[in-house]
């Protein structure tokens, strides 16, 4: 029996508070300490690169419908590039910091699929008030890494992408297959449970 | 003129023991968090009240998966980035 799509929501939301503690620790001690030890650097891209791919069971599994297998297949592609670019950028074979562009561009269709695959209302149900969050906040997050690729030693850059992260677990976590929001629940959305 | 290299090595290690308290402060943190939504919402940790729950809602913990990641950084992150900060601003500037 597969597992509910709130578990599968709070396994993402995991990875994604580590990305973000990840990145929060770089923008609080620099860049120069954080690549004293090679193995670091290699961390949040590689949880990035791999939630990728664990995004791909995710598409097969859950057909709820078509917009969805397109929507997950689009965050698995997008999430496993701006990984791999950041781990090219990490390993020093990729020295532009045009590449953050890539993780930008994995931020714009994330929102996009996030945002389409939702079709109903913010105040439809919890969940999908998160989508419409998680969509807007990947959006305008967004500006960060494209921010980043011009200035890539600012801190508050840095710590503006950590905390994108950090937001989107929180918004994950705080998922639930069924469950009011602001005390609004569609009775279409079927019956709440625990 | 030893007054000033005095002022700034104070400013130095504030600087330091601020960044530091940073890295220290980021694994407790998290678990804080994870241990006050714990108290908030026992009813998202099924193992207080594991009968008759099944296999997937038995694995998913969320509150206690907050607490691990903030027990992982603690223990397996923060202390080797401590001991780099420590060198890397201890290391003749050159």
């Amino acid at each position: 029996m597969l597992p509910k799509a709130e578990f599968v929501h709070w396994w993402f939301a995991t990875g994604f508070l580590i990305i973000g503690l990840l990145l929060l620790a770089e923008a609080v001690v620099g860049e120069a300490v954080w690549r004293r030890r090679p193995w670091r650097v290699y961390l949040w891209p590689s949880f990035l690169f791999l939630m990728g791919v664990l995004m791909w069971p995710v598409m097969v599994f859950y057909t709820n419908s078509t917009i969805h297998m397109l929507a997950h297949g689009s965050w698995a592609q997008a999430m496993m590039l701006a990984g791999a670019a950041e781990l090219g950028v990490a390993r020093g074979k990729l020295h532009s910091p045009y590449w953050s562009l890539a993780t930008a561009g994995a931020f714009l269709v994330s929102a996009a699929a996030i945002l389409l695959h939702e079709q109903n209302g913010w105040l439809y149900a919890r969940s999908a008030f998160l989508h419409h969050a998680i969509g807007w906040t990947f959006l305008i997050g967004a500006a960060i890494p494209l921010a980043r690729a011009f200035r890539p030693g600012s801190v508050v850059v840095r710590t503006g992408l950590a905390l994108v992260f950090v937001v989107t677990a929180v918004f994950l976590f705080s998922d639930r297959d069924t469950a009011p929001i602001f005390g609004h629940l569609s009775p279409l959305a079927g019956p709440q449970h625990r | 003129m030893e007054s000033h290299f005095a002022t700034e090595a104070v400013a130095q290690l504030r600087r330091r023991s601020l960044r530091a308290a940073a890295v220290n402060l980021i694994g407790p943190l998290t678990m804080l968090g994870g241990v006050t939504w714990a108290f908030l919402q026992p009813d998202r940790l099924t193992i207080l009240h594991p009968q008759g729950q099944g296999f997937w809602w038995l694995l998913s913990e969320p509150p206690l998966y907050v607490i691990l990641v903030g027990l992982g950084f603690a223990l397996v992150l923060a202390p080797a980035l401590l001991e780099d900060l420590e060198e890397a601003e201890d290391a003749p500037q050159g």
